[in-house]
């Protein structure tokens, strides 16, 4: 055989037909489109069917900016719990050996495994009016569903695995020396904690926190459980959206939904830009002794 | 400081790393910890270090019991094989870091960081980050941070272990000349025995969490306490076989044996170096094993025989010095006599292997 039927035949063996890879290419393109695309653009030229100025107007509505508020304050309580809880959770498994590691490990992800709907019905099972905790409750005058706690509860619970998730992983791939070097150099564990594992982990860490932030105030299923649908008291974003859709008031209801979609979008962009910076430092963290030509 | 150990055990699960380990290390000594991997080498290293707690036993410090406290209290410099440096610090606030933690005032830490970057000679490079340094180059700086807190004693896992072969040599060579100059109690892991032995005044070598032998590099060298240190310590051709009435028989030789006087027959091993055995034309008698060239590599400063031995269809490795060789005008299918210079037999019944 010759060299240049060899070359021939490895690219053959490389690479598929042409009418392969434009089929494949153009399924995933319509599918994307399709599903994401489409969708994105429909929310926004909806949202501006009837101009700008309606659209400020929507947004003005008392009960939609009450909405708004509601999804921040949630989000502004729920997200800094969770990344505290992530980051104890994850410093715990990825640190330390202990009885019950992988029962924790599959408690951190029950919240993915459950409907949101049942996560929502618990709570109104353990603090609703007739429920177990109801009672006690209500003789000390709190009130949790139907209201603001039981929104940042249900929300809390839904969105608890998004930092200790992708912390654990980080924190498992980069490993404990820089920590142990850190501890023999004479470091207490808050020193430690301070100057090395938080500004080793950062980046990971603010991931788990986008995500878990854009499904805290996108969170609908078992926030609706759980809210009771005051409108200007109790609703967020997401159900703000529904009960316009539902009273036919289409502008106003993809005005503001596209908060949410812009909110996603922003989402994307600031993840992508920190799976950038997470991709770098695990390169160097990682990366293999280079030939020490200076050594 | 000499270091002490007393009886440590330390157990992960099923597995037993360090079974009743007692280890004394001279003050001022360098002594490496020599072992295959699973040894228990550096969980031993890691206990001394206070990183690992052992389930049982003791360690000192002089005459400090300092088995309970914690790494960070022992004042230990330890250097980890990957380096574990701070990527996200300079190389001068890596070296600073120990320093910094005990609230060391800004104009000392500088003076000790500068003098420490003098010692490694990477006095240019204090404003890089560890990402842009070579693997011996981050080494240094790994010494050097562990160093800057004074330490009472030096530990090293496996230093050289992620560095190619040309920068491990002279890293070690360095190493050396720096303890000669400090003088600081130093304990490193390695399992390359050629390190241990160039490097350490003390090579314990250890196998299956305990402690094979301690000694000089020159008297494990020359005389290896059992079968598993004459066989970790490099190359090594193994011959079976017995020992009765003062002669050993082994692999189709029969050398004197007069430690084993008596009738009944036992089962023995035997171990030749490979520079042990030389390569001659004619017989030696029954101290000679005839054998062919199969192949022959002059490139290195000995030339390396590889042979079969006819008889017993066992492969051999044999050294020669080029003069020799030279004078042999051996080639490859060339029919010759093998006989050893020294030959170590071990009786089988002995406590180990």
């Amino acid at each position: 055989m010759t060299n240049n039927t060899s070359l021939i035949q490895t690219k053959d063996a490389t690479i598929d037909p042409l009418w392969v890879r434009i089929l494949l290419t153009s399924i995933a393109v319509a599918f994307l489109a399709l599903f994401l695309l489409v969708p994105l653009a429909i929310v926004f030229s909806e949202a501006f069917k009837k101009g700008v100025h309606v659209y400020f107007a929507a947004l003005k509505d008392p009960d939609a900016w009450a909405a708004i508020r509601l999804t921040l304050i949630t989000a502004i309580i729920v997200v800094p719990l969770n990344a505290l809880f992530g980051v104890a959770a994850a410093w715990a498994i990825s640190r330390f050996q202990f009885r019950g590691k992988t029962i924790l490990v599959s408690l951190i992800d029950l919240p993915f495994a459950v409907s949101p709907v049942i996560a929502g019905l618990i709570f109104v099972l353990l603090f609703g009016a007739d429920g177990l905790l109801g009672p006690w409750l209500s003789d000390h005058n709190i009130q949790i569903i139907f209201a603001v706690p039981g929104i940042v509860l249900a929300t809390a619970f839904v969105t608890f695995p998004f930092v200790a998730r992708e912390l654990i992983a980080f924190m498992q791939a980069q490993g404990a020396q820089e920590e142990e070097a850190a501890v023999v150099l004479g470091a207490s564990g808050w020193q430690v904690f301070c100057r090395v594992t938080l500004p080793n982990i950062k980046w990971g860490l603010l991931y788990g926190v986008i995500l878990c932030n854009a499904r805290a105030m996108g969170e609908f299923g078992a926030v609706s459980v759980v809210s009771g649908h005051i409108r200007g008291l109790t609703n967020t974003i997401p159900l703000q959206v529904e009960i316009l859709y539902n009273e036919y008031n289409f502008v106003a209801s993809f005005t503001v939904a596209s908060l949410l979609a812009f909110l996603a979008l922003v989402t994307l962009l600031i993840k992508k830009f920190i799976e950038h910076r997470t991709h770098l430092q695990l390169l160097e963290s990682q990366k293999p002794v280079d030939l020490g030509v200076n050594a | 400081m000499k270091i002490e150990a007393h009886g440590i055990t330390k157990k992960f699960g099923n597995f037993t790393a360090l079974d009743k380990v007692d280890l004394q290390v001279p003050p001022g000594k360098l002594v490496a910890l020599l072992g295959p991997s699973g040894s228990g080498k550096t969980t031993l290293l890691r206990v001394i270090a206070g990183l690992e707690s052992a389930d049982q036993g003791e360690v000192l410090y002089g005459e400090d019991n300092v088995t309970g406290l914690s790494a960070k209290e022992r004042n230990v410099g330890f250097v980890f094989q990957h380096y574990a440096l701070f990527s996200h610090m300079t190389i001068f606030e890596n070296i600073a870091f120990g320093l910094r933690v005990r609230k060391w005032k800004n104009n000392a830490v500088r003076d000790r960081v500068r003098e420490l970057l003098k010692l490694i000679q990477l006095e240019s490079l204090e404003k890089r980050y560890p990402a842009q340094l070579s693997g011996g180059q981050r080494q240094r700086v790994a010494l050097a941070r562990s160093l800057a807190p004074q330490p009472k004693v030096l530990l090293l896992d496996e230093p050289f272990g992620a560095l190619d072969a040309k920068v491990r040599q002279e890293l070690r060579r360095w190493l050396r000349r720096l303890h000669d100059e400090i003088h600081m109690t130093s304990v490193f892991v390695t399992h390359d025995q050629e390190e241990a032995f160039e490097v350490a005044d003390l090579v314990v070598v250890m196998n299956q969490g305990k402690i094979e032998q301690i000694g000089s590099p020159d008297a494990i060298f020359a005389h290896p306490a059992n079968a598993f240190v004459m066989g970790f310590l490099g190359n090594v051709n193994v011959f079976h076989g017995r020992v009765q009435n003062g002669r050993a028989e082994v692999g189709g030789f029969e050398v004197p044996f007069p430690e084993h006087p008596h009738d009944e027959p036992q089962q023995a091993t035997a171990y030749v170096r490979p520079h042990e055995l030389d390569v001659d034309r004619v017989s030696h008698g029954p101290e000679s094993l005839p054998a062919r060239v199969l192949r022959i590599a002059r490139s290195g400063p000995l030339v390396k025989l590889s042979l079969m031995a006819f008889d017993e269809q066992i492969p051999l490795e044999v050294e020669l010095d080029h003069q020799r060789d030279h004078h042999l005008e051996l080639k490859v299918g060339d029919e010759v006599f093998v006989y050893p210079h020294q030959v170590r037999i071990f009786v089988e019944n002995e406590p180990r292997q």
